[in-house]
């Protein structure tokens, strides 16, 4: 007989190829088409904005990491980098490279490491950097530079309103005289129109979502209701009075509903476990986002409903539990 | 659209090297070490000490109690020690050693090939014989078979389902009985179905083995009795109540058996075990085992006999290759770790896996992201990530109020886990440690 | 403005004063009437909330031994006999007193003495690993050195020794509270009594099995030869299963035992180094890594 020495463990013996580092890289994989187009649509300011959010994030994790929390850093899982990459996709894409670092420092440091790092935090934590910067800097935080190809220079944008901004600013106005200054839909759909770098184009972010799901990063319940329930809240609303209301479809291709819907909300670690508590934050995080787009002060709405629904997810955990087998039938 | 059960499940990689490969006879042992509890239940008692000779199929340890089994001389020989012995469960066991003299088989033993297809025996014969042979669930369960075949008043069983799915990776001892084994399997179906007084048997394979699924409806014509199944595949599909449901669309209830929806399961291996009992007169001496392994040089399906070190079979399929980190008893998802090759094979081992030292070992654990992939992959609807933690901090109180009780460890949590983390490890402690609470509040 | 201030300031004060009213109502009429002794016996115990007395906390404790009537089946291992006396004061009862114990870990089966023949992976902690299997050596009665009895002790009085890989025991620190001897699921861990000096003597060994496979599978098991026994004038030491036990009520500590035994399986701790050459030279070293993983 050899005298090999086995190693004993627990069964199973086999893993599932997946790691916490492949789900952090496909989320990478599924954000690139839409920073491909924003590069392509903003020109050099995309470019430095989201590499200085991510070479920021990298950087704060690790030295907090090493010199605070004075662990093994683990930037390489690749999370840090994906809180960059959402930050930069969060913010105009002429930010002073400044205030992207305070951000990224928010993001991280406050965010994530303040609770004990990935796996940890309540928040999503490129939503906390993204709405300090906002209150923060609200000037610098609202100046959209337009999409108008390939753009050179950093500073010197274009600079314009959003459609949601137009909206909310329309005074007196009715919603159709609004609707004919703002982009077409199509225009809206291939991001032809002010934002934030990363939430402009639905059809790069739909391709997103598809890569996700196709690479099982995330499961379809939360895109699809929060998509859902914004556009029945705001159907609704249309319905009621179109005079007053925008339409259910404008309301999905502005602001950062989509990306919010497919990226940010479904961060792991600050959304529920269970289907049926996957919907409930959904809804509450499209019905929030409508009701601060449409009767609150700010044009968009996005970035707070996911983090007032963050907050309840802890609570969606303890109280909505799974169908269990045989559950049913009550045994004795 | 091919039937699976509904909730949870993963697809581990199949692996079934050797799905091809004809069982071969494995020599005798030198030596057999056969542990006295090889079953769930009360061990049985020796009934044979040093020095004494015995024949293959002699009794060597009786049952006691009704949720117990008998236990056989599975060579011909000397007694050579009643002792504790490390068996595959790494703890040391009583077990009874006997060295290989001859190969005799006791009186009454039809070791012939023939097969007796008509059925004499009265449904009270067959569960006597099957007690007396000392059968168990094949399938790794090694519950008594006698007692899944006593229907106790009140219930009422309409169905038998044999359980031909094996969805563990890599094992392919039933596919192999079900190919070449099928008559006299198909036998043992129908002595099963008489002792339950049943109409109707299903027969759940996974559609990753046509062949089988072809080869048992070309046996049965048209058999309006039988019926085999082809399912979707998807693990845990061989747990009794994912088979159920996958096949019948019923749902054992939380706490209760396959009996309390009509059902009784039993394993294609047991089937043919009960054919050998009943037709044979042969008790449970052998069994088919795969002996797999990415790196084994002759990955086979040996029948072998109950008792025989693990070490002896590595051998037979091409010696313990150097790399070998690990040697699992049964399938890589719910099989035990063995700390010694001398370890026995038993009745419930229905394979052997040489894993190479570069798979033996998990990857370093992180912290969990809460990315609810264990919640999917539950079969029972559980939520592992919870009951972890719950059993981590030993709050089984909480552990109790989230149903850790029905958990099947199955593994597919600690399979699914980006994070790696020990989920079905943790549970298993908290399931222990609720059952132990449960069992002292009842004595109060 | 003045004028302001001045309303401001009463109705404040109305409100406060209102209030202030209210409470008071309240907290007489939802008033929980409290034993005092309860707080004065807290007072007196440590406040470690370890558990050593079978109740969640001392507050739970101090409850329990106002309710009793005899409490003289009480007992704080943390503060010991003082505390207790000190209780029975407040409370006016009698109390018993008891030895001071300490724990002792009843294996030697070092990275030395007891070779690893498999290695164990998974969750490190011995309540699993002994579910899974009987640890990574051929002993599967010793220490399995995961340290689950380190991680429940609240008092920094056990600690693994990483070069034996066996835990020991600090024993000023150790309050005999019982929670590593609950949390050992090998049962090795025993609260000893505590002798002058600390000193001790007792068999480190818990292994029940045959004599030539317990010695194979560790260098100091004890196998069981009733040497001891034999020797013991004060019939202080018992053998079952293959395994001595030595009675700490009746031991004197004469070390008559320890000279007998031929696997150094009698751990013999805290005495001066003997005048007599009787041992030889293996056995010494033997002795030496013994009380190394002690103190």
């Amino acid at each position: 007989m050899s005298n090999n020495v086995l190693t004993v463990s627990p069964s199973p013996h086999v893993y599932q190829s997946t790691t916490v580092r492949k789900l952090m890289y496909g989320v990478v994989i599924a954000l690139l088409p839409t920073l491909a187009w924003s590069v392509v649509s903003f020109g050099i300011g995309a470019i430095i904005v989201t590499l200085v959010s991510v070479i920021s994030c990298i950087l704060f994790e690790y030295l907090i990491e090493r010199f605070l929390l004075k662990r093994t850093p683990s930037i390489t899982d690749g999370s840090a980098m994906v809180t960059g990459l959402l930050l930069a996709f969060n913010v105009p894409a002429n930010l002073p490279v400044g205030i992207i670092i305070i951000g990224a420092l928010v993001s991280i440091g406050i965010g994530k490491m303040s609770f004990g790092g990935l796996g940890r935090n309540p928040f999503n934590p490129a939503l906390v950097g993204r709405v300090f910067l906002l209150i923060s800097f609200p000037a610098q935080m609202t100046r959209w530079p337009i999409p108008k190809g390939f753009n050179t220079s950093y500073v010197n944008a274009q600079t314009g309103a959003t459609p949601l901004g137009m909206l909310q600013e329309k005074g007196e106005a009715t919603v159709s005289k609004v609707m004919e200054s703002a982009p077409s839909y199509g225009d809206l759909f291939y991001g032809q129109m002010g934002g934030s770098l990363g939430e402009m184009a639905a059809f790069a972010l739909i391709i997103g979502l598809i890569i996700l799901l196709y690479m099982r990063v995330i499961s379809w319940h939360i895109p699809a209701s929060i998509i859902l329930s914004t556009g029945v809240f705001t159907g609704i609303l249309w319905l009621v009075d179109p005079t007053q209301y925008a339409d259910p479809l404008f309301h999905l291709l502005t602001g950062g509903l989509l990306l919010g819907a497919i990226f940010m909300a479904t961060d792991y670690v600050t959304s529920p476990m269970v289907p049926k508590a996957m919907w409930i934050y959904g809804i509450g995080i499209g019905v929030l986002t409508v009701i601060i787009r449409v009767f609150g002060s700010y044009p968009e709405g996005v970035s707070f409903a996911i983090l007032i629904m963050n907050a309840f997810v802890p609570l969606l955990n303890r109280y909505i539990k799974p169908k269990r087998f045989g559950e049913e039938v009550q045994h004795g | 659209m091919l039937k699976t059960f509904t909730k949870g499940g993963v697809h581990p990689a199949e692996n079934k090297i050797t799905q091809d490969k004809a069982i071969e006879k494995a020599g005798l042992p030198k030596k057999v070490i056969i542990p006295i509890a090889q079953h769930i239940g009360a061990p049985s008692s020796p009934v044979v000490k040093k020095k004494d000779q015995v024949k293959a199929g002699d009794v060597i340890a009786r049952s006691q109690g009704f949720v117990s089994s008998n236990i056989h001389a599975s060579v011909s020989g000397t007694v050579a020690k009643v002792d504790h012995v490390v068996d595959a469960s790494g703890f040391k066991q009583p077990c009874v050693v006997i060295n290989t003299e001859d190969d005799q088989w006791a009186d009454g033993i039809d070791t012939s090939d023939a097969l007796v297809k008509d059925i004499d025996a009265s449904a009270e014969e067959i569960r006597q014989k099957v007690l007396e042979a000392g059968i168990v669930g094949m399938g790794g369960a090694t519950f008594p078979s006698h007692v899944k075949l006593s229907i106790p008043e009140g219930k009422h069983v309409d169905t038998l389902v044999i359980n031909g799915v094996e969805c563990e990776p890599y094992l392919t001892s039933d596919h192999r009985v079900m190919l070449e084994r099928a008559e006299e399997m198909l036998v043992g179906i129908r002595l099963l179905m008489k002792a339950l007084g049943v109409e109707k048997a299903l027969i759940g394979i996974e559609n990753n083995k046509p062949d089988a699924i072809a080869h048992l409806n070309e046996w049965l014509g048209d058999d309006p009795q039988i019926e085999v199944y082809g399912l979707k595949v998807k693990y845990p599909q061989g747990g009794e109540k994912q088979l159920i449901n996958a096949l019948l669309d019923r749902e054992v209830p939380s706490g209760g058996l396959p009996l309390d929806v009509g059902v009784v399961v039993h394993n294609v291996g047991t089937a043919l075990a009960v054919y050998e009992a009943v037709q044979k007169n042969k008790p449970l001496v052998e069994r088919v085992v795969t002996v797999t392994g990415p790196s084994l040089t002759h990955p086979t399906n040996l029948l072998v006999r109950v008792g025989t070190p693990v070490g002896e079979l590595i051998e037979a399929a091409g010696g313990l290759p150097e790399d070998t980190g690990k040697v699992v008893s049964g399938g890589p998802m719910m099989g035990k770790a063995l700390k010694t090759l001398d370890a026995p094979v038993v009745k419930g081992t229905s394979g052997i896996l040489v894993l190479p030292q570069k798979w033996a070992h998990r990857e370093k654990e992180l912290h969990c992201v809460r990315c609810a992939q264990c919640v999917d992959a539950c079969p029972m609807g559980l939520e592992p990530y919870l009951l972890k933690q719950l059993a981590e901090r030993e709050r089984f109180e909480d552990l109790e109020k989230n149903s850790v009780l029905d958990c099947i460890e199955c593994g597919s949590c600690s399979f699914t886990c980006p994070a790696r983390l020990p989920l079905v490890e943790y549970i298993r402690y908290g399931k222990t440690n609720v059952n132990q609470i449960i069992r002292n509040r009842k004595q109060q | 403005m003045t004028t302001t201030v001045l309303y401001t300031i009463l109705s404040l004060s109305g409100l406060g004063a209102v209030a202030a009213m209210i409470l008071y109502a309240a907290a007489q009429k939802f008033k929980v009437y409290e034993d005092p002794r309860i707080d004065q016996v807290e007072e007196a115990l440590p406040g470690a909330n370890c558990g050593g007395c079978g109740y969640p906390g001392c507050r739970q404790f101090a409850e329990a031994l106002v309710k009793a009537d005899d409490i003289s089946d009480y007992y704080c291992p943390v503060g010991g006999n003082d505390t207790m006396k000190e209780v029975a004061q407040i409370l006016g009862r009698e109390v018993a007193e008891q030895e001071p114990k300490v724990a002792v870990v009843r294996c030697n089966g070092s990275f030395q003495n007891r070779k690893r023949t498999s290695i164990y992976e998974g969750p490190s902690s011995c309540a699993i690993e002994a579910s899974l299997f009987g640890g990574e050596t051929d002993c599967q009665y010793g220490c399995l050195g995961k340290g689950d009895c380190v991680e429940v002790c609240d008092f920094e009085a056990i600690f693994m020794n990483e070069e034996t890989g066996l835990p020991y025991v600090i024993d000023d620190n150790c309050t005999a509270c019982g929670a590593c001897v609950d949390a050992c699921p090998n049962n090795i861990i025993e609260l000893r009594k505590r002798y002058k000096k600390d000193r001790k003597i007792y068999v480190s060994c818990v292994n029940e099995d045959k004599p030539a496979a317990a010695k194979k599978a560790c260098q100091v098991a004890c196998i069981g030869c009733n040497k001891c026994v034999k020797v013991c004038p004060f019939d202080a030491i018992t053998l079952e299963n293959n395994l001595a036990y030595i009675i700490p009520d009746k031991c004197k500590l004469c070390r008559k035992c320890v000279d007998v035994c031929p696997t150094n399986a009698i751990a013999e701790i805290g005495f001066p180094p003997r005048r007599n050459k009787r041992r030889n030279a293996k056995k010494e070293s033997a002795d030496q890594e013994q009380s190394k993983n002690q103190s």
